[in-house]
């Protein structure tokens, strides 16, 4: 017994020198993580706390416990909209963004290097370069300016105009479109660099132990070397399916027509923005955030599967 | 046995089969592009042509809005509003561009401001953003302290957060803090972005810890170690941060955190112009390119040290 009373401060005061020793290092962590802190972990934990309350920004905070997720799942029909379509575009343009920015760089590496860069540039671009994807509503419009209608009258496979922008059937589609056109992003010039540093070494020992094609590269060598280039492009593929916002506002208005366009984003900034009912947004938000937390772990789970 | 007997690539097979003369010609096709290509050799001719003719597709269909905004800021107004409409510009003039000259000298904030807004934003956010997590990479990567990797992997997880989808919660603190309706409201938020520190920290690697240590040896503190000898180092990792953060500190509109005018960012100014209607079109047109060029041209010089510094952006668990 007297030996841990000992101990206990011992140990304690270990800590405190080694945290007073390392004072340099924390001074440099210190400024990032000031407002690393503020702005991106404490926003998930005020909207968690936020959740449980009526809260209008102008009057203090109610607490009214799980109120805003029940009246979230019982009684708004419109929510329950926005989260399938949420789904319904985060199943096909993340995997889908995901893939394409995959296989692109996949075959971008085998090219020369003066192509290899022409390409990057060329996938790359819609993903810096701002509002374009505003350009997607021009194309599609519903009347004669728009250029698809144009194109698809011309080479006689419509007689009538589509309303692209305002019929639902059409609205996901393009919707979807324009995000697979902009899903470039970082996450594909982490395959492009992923690739290009793989050593050419390893792909001649295993031609050498007997692999015959570029789909037994991909599976046995490539792949299990991308692993960590896999899971961080996955990440990104998680932010952007789940953050559709800006691009359905700019296509198909806000509100869409039968909310066919609406997402959980969508829902939250209307809440939060519109009707000042923060608790109801930060439950949304606390939504958003728990889908692209499972997201994530499912992630983890099926690139353990890779290259076996 | 005939089995054992090596058999053609099945690929040259289906060439022999469509006839000599064919099979002759798409080869000498295909070792020009090989050659161009440099490809390796365990590789199939036919799928190093489909290969090509895949990308320069998909490329192409890619690039039809990128061209089309450039197209459009050349055309005069009655080509803008042809019908049927044309893709290509027939009859390129400026008259667009000297139109939004115009148009951003007559109202009542001058243009002037908004360029300035966006370019203080951007310069001063991106600025201390590289800095300060640079700092912080450095010695999450090269020191040894408590909590080091519990703040890592903190930072790893909230990567897939974006903005967009704290931005209430990120109001409500805004609020609270007093930012909204300043320019801190758009810097120091940038400043913390996590993209930035993770793609920094894993970059850091690139760092040799001999040199750290020889520098400790003949005395030199951390700070001057952090700018004389890892700042240098990293550099390609800064132009990265510089283009992430600068792109979306660009292209912010300023949203709900920035209400007075004369603090409204040029991409806002930019849209209003371009929200103007039928008379605003041809200004409109110029607008979506000048938005578009300035992040793509940067990327176009930065380009090789980005692609440096994504090769150790792999997340490791």
């Amino acid at each position: 017994m007297p030996q841990q009373i000992k101990k206990s401060p011992g140990r304690l005061g270990r800590i405190g020198r080694k945290i007073w020793h390392d004072r340099v290092s924390y001074a440099f962590l210190f400024p990032y993580a000031l407002v690393f802190i503020t702005f991106t972990v404490l926003p998930v934990l005020v909207s968690i706390f936020y959740s449980f309350t009526y809260n209008n920004i102008f009057e203090p905070a109610r607490w009214v416990g799980f109120d805003n997720y029940v009246r979230l799942f019982t009684r708004d029909d419109v929510f329950l909209t926005a989260l399938q379509n949420t789904l319904v575009f985060a199943v096909i343009t993340g995997p889908g963004g995901y893939l394409l920015s995959f296989v692109v760089a996949w075959l971008i590496n085998e090219l020369s290097p003066f192509l290899r860069t022409l390409f990057v540039l060329i996938f790359y671009s819609p993903t810096i370069a701002g509002s374009v994807y505003v350009i997607f509503g021009t194309l599609f419009s519903g009347d004669i300016y728009g250029y698809v209608n144009g194109a698809l009258i011309n080479f006689g496979f419509i007689t009538d105009p589509i309303e692209w922008l305002t019929d639902p059937k059409y609205i996901k589609f393009v919707i979807i479109l324009c995000m697979l056109w902009g899903s470039m992003g970082a996450g594909f010039l982490s395959f492009v660099a992923g690739f290009k540093n793989i050593d050419k070494q390893y792909y001649e020992a295993a031609a050498i132990d007997g692999l015959r094609n570029r789909w037994q590269e991909l599976w046995y060598v490539t792949l299990p070397m991308m692993k960590p280039q896999l899971l961080f492009g996955a990440v990104m593929s998680i932010t952007s399916a789940f953050s559709i916002h800006e691009v359905t506002v700019a296509l198909a208005g806000f509100p869409s027509t039968e909310y066919a366009a609406h997402t959980l984003v969508n829902h939250m900034w209307d809440y939060g923005y519109q009707r000042f009912e923060m608790g109801y947004a930060s439950a949304i938000a606390v939504i958003l955030f728990l889908l692209m937390y499972i997201c994530r772990k499912l992630i983890n789970l099926l690139l353990d599967r890779v290259g076996r | 046995m005939e089995a054992n007997v090596k058999k053609p690539h099945p690929a040259r097979d289906t060439f022999g089969k469509i006839g000599h003369g064919l099979s002759a010609g798409l080869r000498t096709v295909g070792h020009f592009l090989r050659k161009l290509l440099k490809v390796r050799t365990t590789r199939s001719l036919a799928g190093d042509i489909f290969n090509i003719i895949f990308l320069t597709l998909l490329a192409i269909l890619m690039a039809i809005p990128l061209v089309y905004v450039v197209c459009n800021a050349f055309k005069p107004i009655d080509e803008l509003y042809l019908s049927p409409p044309r893709f290509f510009v027939q009859n390129p003039t400026l008259d667009n561009l000297k139109d939004l000259l115009s148009v951003m000298n007559n109202s009542w904030v001058p243009i002037t401001r908004y360029f300035f807004n966006t370019l203080f934003i951007t310069v001063t956010g991106t600025g201390l953003h590289v800095i300060f997590a640079s700092m912080a990479a450095y010695v999450l990567e090269k020191h040894n302290f408590y909590g080091r990797n519990a703040f890592f992997s903190l930072v790893v997880m909230t990567l897939m957060f974006s903005s967009t989808v704290t931005s209430i919660p990120n109001f409500i603190i805004m609020s609270a803090l007093g930012f909204v309706d300043t320019y801190l409201a758009l810097i120091v938020p940038a400043i913390g972005s996590s993209i930035g520190l993770f793609l920094m920290k894993q970059f850091m690697v690139t760092v040799h810890d001999s040199m750290l240590e020889a520098a400790k040896i003949d005395g030199a503190g951390e700070l001057r170690i952090f700018f004389r000898i890892v700042m240098p180092t990293v550099k390609p990792a800064w132009l990265t941060l510089i283009i992430f953060s600068s792109q979306t500190l660009w292209n912010s509109t300023g949203g709900v955190l920035i209400r007075s005018e004369e603090l409204k960012p040029l991409p806002y100014a930019l849209n209003q112009i371009a929200a103007g209607g039928f008379a605003r079109a041809g200004a409109a047109s110029a607008v979506g390119l000048i938005l578009m060029s300035v992040p793509i041209l940067i990327f176009i010089f930065s380009q090789s040290q980005i692609l440096d510094t994504m090769s150790t952006s792999g997340i490791k668990e």
